[in-house]
């Protein structure tokens, strides 16, 4: 497991190193993808699978999905082919691609040897997390109710097109 | 327990990832790569809480994470709104073309 933290960690710094200095976004967005999966799997090796899992699915899931669809949205037209094109080459995802399996390969490892402890010592349960979530905190998920509602507004308004102009977006 | 990362090492790990969202939020001047920036040192903060959360095997940390998720979504969807309407009016996703307002 100690093993498993530090590999997964050097992977997500790596790959954090790599976001930040890419020229182009769509590679910049993969790399950023590994590290998020980097990430789930530091947060199984410290004991929470619960928060790992919402990682992959809400991080590099939904956050991605949303990066990705304005990415494609600003770039239309058949330039946008030939660019994607020069994008796909196996120089641009062989890399991650090759660390991904490495992670996939650390998963694997787990579920083989379903026995081993966290490494962070006790594993938190989703059980325990669900009953301080809905306890102590249930103001807290009010609030973020009402931020996901301001959020989904404030996106809705600023992404409507104004009426009478017409351009190619 | 004998198999235990020290919390140091974790928190470290954090802080790098912290630094490393920095360190491009100030030197990216592409806005969707500062917002993907910002996305990170997010969610840095949120392995310090979850680090925290599992040396005192309490479930606080986990929580608090789920809250940053909340505000990274939130966070996210208005900044690529403004993106696309930055776009819209500048046709280019410069942050220092976008000075009209000379704040």
């Amino acid at each position: 497991m100690q093993t498993a933290f530090y590999m997964a960690a050097a992977i997500a710094l790596a790959a954090t190193a790599m976001v930040v200095t890419r020229r182009n976004i769509v590679h910049a967005l993969l790399y950023l993808i590994l590290s998020l999966l980097a990430v789930a799997v530091v947060f199984f090796t410290l004991g929470a699978p619960f928060i790992a899992a919402l990682e992959v699915i809400v991080y590099a899931g939904a956050i991605m999905v949303l990066f990705v669809f304005v990415v494609m949205m600003l770039n239309l037209g058949p330039a946008a082919v030939a660019q994607e094109q020069a994008w796909l080459k196996p120089s641009a995802w062989i890399f991650p691609a090759l660390m991904a399996a490495l992670l996939l390969m650390e998963i694997i490892y787990f579920m083989w040897g379903s026995g081993l402890p966290p490494a962070g010592g006790i594993e938190v349960t989703p059980k325990q997390v669900a009953e301080t979530l809905y306890g102590p905190y249930i103001l807290a998920v009010e609030l973020a109710s009402l931020l996901l509602l301001a959020g989904l507004v404030g996106a809705y308004h600023l992404g409507r097109r104004e009426k009478g102009k017409t351009d190619e977006l | 327990m004998t198999m235990t990362i020290p919390i140091e090492h974790v928190m470290a790990f954090a802080a790098a990832l912290f630094a490393i969202g920095l360190i491009g939020l100030l030197v990216r001047r592409n806005v969707m790569l500062m917002l993907v920036s910002i996305e990170i040192m997010l969610n840095a903060a949120g392995v310090a809480f979850v680090a925290a959360g599992s040396r005192w095997h309490a479930p606080d940390g986990q929580v608090m994470f789920l809250l940053i998720l909340t505000v990274a979504a939130a966070e996210v969807s208005v900044g690529l709104a403004l993106v696309l309407q930055i776009y819209r009016r500048f046709k280019t996703l410069d942050a220092d073309a976008i000075d009209d307002m000379k704040g």
